[in-house]
């Protein structure tokens, strides 16, 4: 039965019932429809929306592995080869969740490096930087608790470093150890515990944290290549001039990057999937054995740079012992990525525009950052440790030495309108000038 | 006090056993050679299963894939009438016992050995025993010093005695009593039992590799379906 012109059709009646009831256009109009973002996104905006792809793939396949997973002691390692055995596709979903992990990060932290290419952590968006940071903590718990989970030997190892790292607090420190396994050593208890936070308190966070995320940058609207804000452009119906909707323009670009991703996720899930003992590491094929150590504790690689930073800590300062100093730095490391938007003093915002003493700044930050992340997941040698101490030393210099010398940049003056040119190519007057 | 002094007789063993930076060498596997994977299949039941279980490893998914008819396994592979062609590759001795009396370290499960170790590790592993009366079993190896292990393949490969550089390290070795293969046949016996090895290990890889090519061929498709897309809604953005 076709409606008729003048009455609605069946499709709009239920829009229009569902609408009086529930936000529907409007939200869609906030979020999608009419929520313009700059036209000139490169290839570094990309990130944020492969890793909500990627933190989709980690709920599913993590659901599905729940399924057949047993966590217990005695269990854990059998149940997880017989997922991969015996589980109709179940190789697919834990290669797919194993690989997931190491890809978070990987988006995650050029994630994070395209918010220090152009300034996204600045005034007025501060908080998205904080919420960001915030995802990136909890995601650093919920990588290391899932690592537990397999009950390899890396597993527990490596879980009994870094629980350890908790006992180098004073008074509180030995206590608070056996606070965090539930027993005296790492055993079943501590198993029970992380999976429970891994599969129910750390996702949920991690949704919300990430709703949060995405709630405050709609607010305040996207940075672009050219860190100029397109909100201060706008036409006679108040629309930004160097903005496009982000639905239809942008879902079908992320549509197309999105499958770009996928190819190169596939390819490691269905022929790299150990990664060279980068994402399964070789040990973790051995169970779980408290009575012997492995020859060399490596942490997954994601870990590496801030586990570098901690074992580059060999000297005392003052009272302070190096284990304790150690943990200190390797904590520091962290929080001075938090004060980001506060130690970083010039107004400009993309690196288009700044001058050059950020750009080598940001150049041998990502170099020692790179360099930490190799010699975190080496055992350590003389000459390794004192590069990881000179990486630590550029690392903390980067972020303690930013107020002074980003006070004073040399920087070049803004375009009223946004230049598509490619990655960190300064834009080209002619392109600017043509627009105006 | 007879346990005790069997751990007593054990323990200098198991002190200094270590892994070495002995050179391995290199050895190709490939799941899909069938015949090879029977034939690695039946070394290990000959010569590794009275001691290491393939726990995670299913007669039947070995049958399957290896093309070998369920009756023959059940005939020639499978010895005890209790067990069916599903059934794990489990061993009857008990971990407890073997713990006993291999002096504190149970012979281990060997479903992973190359995931966690390597083929080449594994390969070389199993042709560098050499004979030395200082061990309880009158051999050692340079890739794990001091193992506790025998060398259960000697009928086949024969007596070898190591050539040792001044430093102390093994260099080579030296065939002082042939055994029933040639070194070349030896060889390729080991190569055969690490491509079986490598398939119990991950049984599944043919399965991914296959499968792999198409979704990346589809997602490769999928990304010119996108990408024109793309353009075509972009046409009218400058």
């Amino acid at each position: 039965m076709a409606a008729s012109p003048e009455t609605p059709s069946r499709k709009d009646q239920l829009l229009e019932w569902f609408d009086a009831r529930f936000p529907l256009i409007e939200t869609w109009n906030y979020h999608m429809g009419k929520y313009y973002t700059p036209k000139n996104f490169n290839v570094w905006y990309a990130f944020g929306v492969l890793a909500a792809v990627v933190l989709v793939i980690q709920l599913v396949t993590g659901i599905w592995l729940t399924m057949s997973y047993k966590p217990s002691a005695d269990e854990a390692f059998a149940s997880v080869e017989h997922i991969m055995r015996d589980v109709h596709w179940g190789w697919l979903i834990r290669y797919m969740h194993s690989t997931g992990a190491s890809a978070f990060f990987i988006v995650v932290y050029l994630h994070m490096f395209r918010a220090m290419l152009y300034g996204s952590y600045k005034k007025p968006r501060e908080l998205i930087w904080i919420i960001g940071m915030l995802i990136f903590l909890v995601l650093m718990a919920e990588a290391f608790m899932g690592y537990v989970l397999p009950w390899g030997q890396m597993s527990y190892w490596g879980a009994q470093v870094i629980i350890g790292l908790f006992g180098a607090i004073p008074l509180i420190g030995e206590q608070l150890v056996v606070w965090i396994q539930g027993d005296f050593m790492i055993s079943d208890a501590t198993l029970n515990r992380f999976f429970a936070l891994h599969v129910v308190a750390l996702p949920l966070v991690l949704v919300m944290l990430v709703f949060l995320h995405i709630v405050a940058l709609h607010h305040v609207g996207s940075n672009n290549p050219d860190g100029i804000e397109i909100k201060e452009c706008k036409d006679k119906q108040g629309k930004p001039l160097d903005g496009i909707p982000f639905h239809p323009y942008f879902t079908v670009k992320d549509l197309t990057i999105i499958v770009v991703f996928l190819f190169f996720f596939s390819a490691v899930v269905f022929f790299a999937p150990e990664m060279g003992g980068l994402f399964l590491e070789h040990p973790n094929f051995e169970p779980a054995n408290p009575m012997v150590t492995p020859d060399h504790i490596a942490p997954v690689w994601y870990f590496a740079p801030f586990y570098a930073i901690l074992r580059a800590v060999t000297f005392d300062l003052l009272f302070i012992d190096a284990k304790l100093l150690g943990v200190i730095a390797m904590f520091g490391s962290i929080i001075l990525l938090f004060l980001l938007p506060w130690l970083d003093r010039c107004p400009v915002k993309s690196i288009r525009y700044r001058g050059n003493t950020y750009k080598w700044a940001l150049a041998a930050f990502v170099v020692a950052f790179a360099m930490l992340t190799f010699l975190g997941t080496q055992p350590s040698t003389p000459l390794y440790t004192f590069l990881a101490q000179v990486g630590m030393f550029v690392y903390f210099a980067f972020f303690l030495l930013m107020p002074w010398y980003t006070a004073n940049e040399k920087t070049k003056p803004l375009p009223e309108r946004v230049s598509r040119s490619w990655l960190f190519v300064p834009y080209s007057p002619r392109s600017s000038e043509g627009d105006k | 006090m007879k346990k005790l002094l069997f751990i007593l007789l054990w323990l200098p063993g198991l002190v200094l056993a270590a892994p070495s930076n002995y050179p391995l060498d290199r050895v190709a596997v490939d799941p899909s050679d069938q015949p090879s994977l029977q034939r690695g299949a039946q070394l290990y039941m000959n010569y590794c299963m009275g001691c290491h279980s393939l726990q995670f490893q299913r007669y039947n998914r070995f049958a399957r894939d290896a093309g070998v008819p369920e009756e023959l396994v059940m005939e020639h592979l499978i010895f005890d009438p209790e067990i069916e062609i599903g059934a794990l590759m489990t061993i009857p001795m008990s971990s407890a016992a073997a713990t006993d009396w291999f002096g504190g370290v149970a012979p281990p499960d060997l479903s992973l050995i190359t995931r966690s170790t390597s083929n080449a590790y594994v390969y070389t592993y199993l042709r560098t025993f050499y004979s030395d009366d200082s061990r309880p079993f009158g051999t050692n190896n340079p890739v794990v010093e001091n193992s506790s292990m025998p060398n259960v393949l000697w009928q086949l490969q024969g007596l070898q005695e190591a050539v040792f550089n001044d430093a102390g390290d093994v260099v080579g070795f030296e065939l002082v009593e042939p055994g029933l293969m040639t070194p070349e046949e030896f060889d390729v016996a080991m190569a055969d039992l690490v491509n079986f090895m490598a398939y119990v290990a991950e049984p599944y890889k043919l399965d991914r590799e296959r499968i792999g090519k198409w979704v990346l061929l589809y997602l490769a498709l999928a990304f010119v379906v996108f990408y024109l897309l793309k353009k075509e809604y972009w046409k009218d953005v400058h």
